[in-house]
């Protein structure tokens, strides 16, 4: 019998033993109930135990039994482990029926198991971050050992071409050797996210000065959801108006004062991820703002200082750590984004400080190596785990470091709603 | 109502309600106009806060205003220099009259009469900047000195001014939040004085405060008397009482009884006065 | 001694320009993002708005023996390059299954290639002159003309521009965000509802909320590459299904949920906690009946946001393999399917213009639906929103 006709026969199985289980437990209870002996729960709380009993058991053997087939490759023929779950189901459900007694609490019991599932899942987050780490840093080290550490965070050539060679152990034969130097990945990277930050934090800074400072209530209850419309645009539209309506504006308006720029310069998708993180810095500074107190405002007017002044040598120093915290998120997102850079930015690993020419950023490089038709062992293909190893371990300080700002603002201030 | 010389007002007798002047006379102090109140009505939305307020205010006294909860004394204090125009939905009427001039003029600058008439809060409210910044910043944005040395001498006369010289000489590049709660409120008033203000406003300046530190503030009030001219609101009638030369006492928006402090307290003139005092309410 | 009022305004009037500019400058600022948007929104309607739009000419048909073998013979010489292959290509099978249709020739309204759909719509350069005539002619007769394009939303990808849909990009995006629902949503709050409801404050705790803050914030690749390393490569799910893709998103997903979920069972004010263990409810039991239900408003409106992330979400799904020439809609959750943001990407990088029409079209198709889900989440919050 084929796998899916075997898991649809242990659903139904289950569902039946559940149903038995259910009413079994409940009659049970019903009666003890009815003879005049005081039960510690109620019931239907007997019944679910009763349940539980059942299929818990059945399911985490079924489970376990997947898993070793998948990891450990065990062989253990289907058949065998359905009949083997069903059976502890089995038992599981005598197990239950025989505790449906007065004096047990069922309800405590059913409740344990509710805490226990509810924590398991809070832990499923955990096992998330480690996965993105164990997958990253396990495939990571494999290019490592293929490729120099050294080499690859000081190298100024990016070249992967001969690599799939190599893989095949023919290295030899390959014109010249694979190079994995991602210092042009990374200034890539580092000049596209400096485009987008320095369009993104005067914009989104004034804006929140704006919305939190000047704007009459209307005004600031519109402003904000148009704002957030900009973060909702999926990044592969951005992309697509990186590409083909900014890009070639910016060719034009290059050409008028001589200069040459490429169709798939830096800028465009600099400029275009800019205008994409303006939310994510102005809808924090603009809270950050709003808890600065008001205190210190009518302090600083109270000394005759204007409007303006007060804003920017009161309110703003206060509420530095807070729009420090914004900006580096927003960095943080910008140095992760990939669509836009995908399909604006070159494919070409390029070291220069002219954003009109094209670059390549390290998630463009991710990407390029993964959609291949490479081998999955080949260095190439392993080279993207390394570059996403790095970004996660700068994303993550960037976000660590934002965290303990904002944190530090928030006792500063007392403030329990940031 | 607004606007309309005061002249042309009914004053009444020479002195007592109605007309602004204290019902006895202080004399001991000094009495050359420095705040002229007259017909003043104040509404929070709909809410009326204040209504008919008259009242002289006089140059180097203090002046304390006295009254139980919500009855307008706070709200009045902002009146003088127009803090309460950064809140919402106030409307105002009448006259407050200074230098000659109705603050509440179209063509008067909110910000300009707020460098000649000072404030301290409630809770003390220090810049997040550096001891010695909290006092140097707004002098310097006021062109009131410029060379280093002058801020310097500038920063060092607020402190001493302000009693609390001694104390942070040492440590005034440290953030003003570092200082207690009576320091920190101590630099407020340096940080006030600092631009040489006439008129002082004092809203419950001691109210957060342990009592060796209202001692030390209600000192400092009595001597800055002599360069400034302080108003004070306060819910501690023993201060009132130990500091002011003249009270006046709010009750439900209206100014009851304005009086020479001694009088107000030991034989108030009248009977909302006096059951206040002696504790009835409040 | 000091100065009168007049003398300060004086001295003060340089700097209240210096506010003025502030303001004028900050609401610049908010005026150019807002600017930003009407050009983005104007420029994708005038490139997208005509894909709903697609030519038809008509031709006389002749069903022949000849036109079975060489389904370019059943129309006339002069416009079978007008006609779209795509179009002739289903002839013969047509033949089969109506086998009346031998012999007659019909005056029938059919699909044109995309260079007179093109040119129909002002784009003049795929035709050669000669066929530029034809079609002048055609239109001047009234047998050619621009029509909904009803194909747009009913067929699947194709390398032929005229025939490309979203239809199997948009089931694929149905069936992944399922999946992703299914995983993300009862997970979300399972954990929210321990770290608010249970969970005692310890290191463990305390661990698990860092750690979701930082989920939140790592770059949406880094889920691809988790997804290929775990999902694909260790637990062998089928590359490029929505069930990689969804359980992908899923994880991504999670921490928006959590958040939103936290916060909405945080506003359920303690007194009703409160109120409820006096009449005797256990922990859960509280939650259950009454902490839940009153949370469930916000735990919504965070879920559809969730979603609607998801929903744009490309970088982890080409990592996984979903992007892909996927013509027909997939069958099932482990089949090769593609999702809506991946297919605007397909599209972007083929090199015809009307391909770009193609992408701005179904762009604006992702738009709308993700402008929606969004205002229904508004909605649902302004309905439902009760303050304590």
């Amino acid at each position: 019998m084929p796998t899916n006709q075997l898991f649809a026969l242990f659903c139904g199985t289950l569902l039946v033993l559940g149903l038995i289980a259910y009413l079994a437990g409940r009659y049970k209870a019903v009666r003890v109930r009815a003879s005049g002996t005081a039960m510690h729960a109620q019931p239907d709380q007997y019944a679910w135990f009763s349940v539980l009993s059942t299929a818990g058991p059945a399911i985490a053997v079924g489970a376990l039994g997947g898993i070793a087939m998948l990891l450990l490759g065990a062989e253990i023929p289907t058949p065998y482990l359905l009949a083997a779950s069903l059976g502890v189901g089995g038992v599981g459900l005598f197990a239950g029926l025989r505790r449906v007694r007065p004096d047990f609490h069922a309800r405590k019991a059913l409740e344990s198991v509710v805490h226990g599932c509810l924590a398991g899942a809070a832990l499923i987050s955990i096992f998330t971050t480690f996965g993105i780490l164990i997958s990253i840093v396990g495939e990571a080290i494999r290019f490592f050992q293929m490729q120099s550490f050294w080499d690859f965070i000081t190298g100024t050539t990016w070249n992967p071409g001969a690599s799939f060679l190599e893989a095949a152990g023919r290295a030899e034969e390959g014109a010249s050797a694979a190079q994995f130097g991602s210092i042009p990945l990374f200034a890539g990277t580092f000049m596209i996210t400096a485009i987008a930050m320095l369009v993104a934090i005067p914009v989104g800074l004034l804006a929140a000065i704006y919305m939190a400072e000047f704007a009459p209530a209307r005004v600031r209850t519109l402003a904000k959801p148009v704002l957030e419309v900009l973060a909702g645009i999926p990044t592969v539209v951005y992309g697509f108006f990186a590409a083909i309506s900014v890009a070639p504006i910016l060719v034009d308006v290059a050409g008028l004062f001589g200069l040459d720029a490429s169709f798939n310069n830096a800028l465009a998708p600099g400029l275009v991820m800019g205008i994409m993180i303006i939310p994510f810095i102005s809808s924090l500074s603009d809270d950050v703002i709003n808890a600065v107190p008001d205190s210190m405002r009518q302090g600083s007017l109270a000394l005759g200082l204007t409007r303006g002044e007060t804003i920017r040598d009161v309110v703003l120093p206060a509420a530095l750590p807070g729009i420090i915290s914004a900006a580096l998120l927003a960095m943080s997102r910008a140095m992760g984004e990939t669509m836009i850079v995908v399909m604006a930015a070159g494919m070409r690993p390029n070291l220069t400080a002219n954003p009109l020419e094209d670059m390549t950023t390290v998630t463009v490089r991710i990407v390029a190596s993964l959609t291949g038709d490479q081998e999955f062992a080949s260095a190439e293909t392993l080279s993207a785990f390394a570059l996403g190893l790095v970004l996660f371990v700068v994303t993550l300080s960037l976000n660590l470091v934002s965290v303990i700002m904002i944190r530090r603002f928030r006792e500063k201030y007392r403030i329990n709603n940031l | 109502m607004m606007n309309m010389p005061v002249s042309e007002r009914s004053l009444g007798p020479a002195a007592g309600q109605g007309t602004g002047q204290p019902m006895v006379r202080n004399d001991n102090a000094q009495h050359e106009l420095s705040v002229r109140v007259r017909d003043l009505n104040l509404w929070y939305g709909e809410t009326q806060a204040l209504k008919n307020i008259d009242i002289d205010v006089y140059q180097h006294n203090i002046t304390a205003l006295i009254g139980p909860s919500g009855c307008g004394k706070s709200t009045f204090l902002r009146c003088l220099n127009r803090m309460n125009d950064l809140i919402p939905g106030v409307s105002l009427q009448g006259l407050v009259e200074m230098d000659g001039r109705d603050v509440n003029e179209a063509r008067m600058d909110e910000v300009a009469l707020r460098r000649r008439v000072g404030m301290v809060f409630q809770k003390p409210n220090p810049f997040p900047k550096s001891i010695y910044d909290n006092i140097a910043y707004a002098p310097r944005m006021h062109d009131l000195v410029s060379r280093k040395v002058d801020v310097d001498e500038l920063v060092e006369r607020a402190l001493r001014d302000a009693g609390l010289w001694e104390e942070v000489k040492d440590k005034l590049q440290e953030p003003g939040t570092s200082l207690s709660g009576g320091q920190q409120q101590r630099l407020c008033i340096a940080r006030a004085i600092a631009v040489r203000p006439e008129v002082i406003l004092m809203d419950e300046p001691s109210s957060a405060l342990d009592p060796i530190s209202t001692a030390t503030i209600e000192d400092l009030m009595d001597k800055l008397k002599r360069q400034y001219t302080i108003i004070t609101v306060t819910h501690n009638m023993q201060q009132a009482a130990r500091v002011a030369d003249y009270t006046a006492f709010f009750h439900l928006g209206e100014l009851v009884e304005y009086n020479d402090t001694q009088t107000m307290f030991s034989n108030p003139a009248t009977k909302k006065a006096e059951d206040y005092i002696t504790g009835r309410y409040g | 001694m000091s100065q009168s009022f007049d003398e300060i305004s004086a001295q003060l009037r340089r700097r209240h320009r210096k506010t003025t500019r502030l303001k004028w400058m900050s609401m610049g600022a908010l005026g150019l993002a807002a600017l930003f948007l009407v050009v983005f929104f104007g420029d994708m309607l005038a490139k997208g708005l005509p894909a709903f739009q697609q030519a038809q000419i008509q031709v006389q048909v002749d069903y022949n023996e000849r036109a079975a073998e060489l389904p370019l013979a059943a129309v006339q010489e002069d416009v079978r390059p007008l006609v779209s292959r795509g179009y002739l290509r289903l002839i013969p099978g047509r033949m089969e299954d109506n086998p009346e249709l031998l012999g007659t020739t019909r005056k029938e309204w059919v699909l044109a290639d995309s260079a007179v759909d093109q040119y129909l719509k002002g784009h003049h350069t795929g035709l050669r002159d000669g066929q530029a005539a034809v079609v002048e002619r055609l239109q001047a007769d009234g047998r050619a003309e621009l029509r909904f394009n009803s194909g747009f939303f009913t067929r699947g990808d194709s390398k032929m521009a005229e025939l490309a849909g979203i239809a199997s990009a948009a089931m694929g995006t149905l069936m992944t965000l399922l999946v992703t629902l299914a995983v993300a949503f009862p997970i979300g709050v399972m954990t929210a509802v321990y770290l608010e409801e249970f969970a005692p404050d310890n290191r463990l705790t305390q661990l698990i909320e860092i750690n979701i803050n930082n989920l939140a914030a790592i770059p949406s690749i880094l889920f691809g590459l988790l997804g290929l390393a775990i999902f694909i490569n260790v637990f062998g799910v089928p590359r490029s299904s929505p069930l990689v893709g969804g359980l992908t998103l899923a994880l991504m997903t999670l921490p928006v949920i959590i958040i939103a979920t936290r916060t909405a069972l945080r506003s359920v004010p303690d007194s009703i906690r409160h109120a409820a263990f006096g009449v005797g409810c256990s922990r859960w039991q509280v939650v259950r009946d009454h902490v839940l239900p009153l949370a469930l408003p916000g735990i919504m409106t965070g879920s559809i946001i969730g979603l609607a992330q998801a929903m744009g979400e490309t970088a982890p799904l080409i990592i996984v393999g979903m992007v892909a020439f996927i013509p027909d809609v997939a069958a099932s959750f482990s089949e090769a399917a593609t999702v809506l943001p991946a297919q605007i990407f397909t599209w972007a990088g083929e090199p015809e213009r009307a391909f770009v029409e193609k992408t701005s079209g179904g762009i604006l198709v992702l738009l709308a639906v993700l402008i929606s889900l969004n205002a229904t989440a508004v909605v649902l919050r302004k309905t439902f929103e009760r303050r304590w």
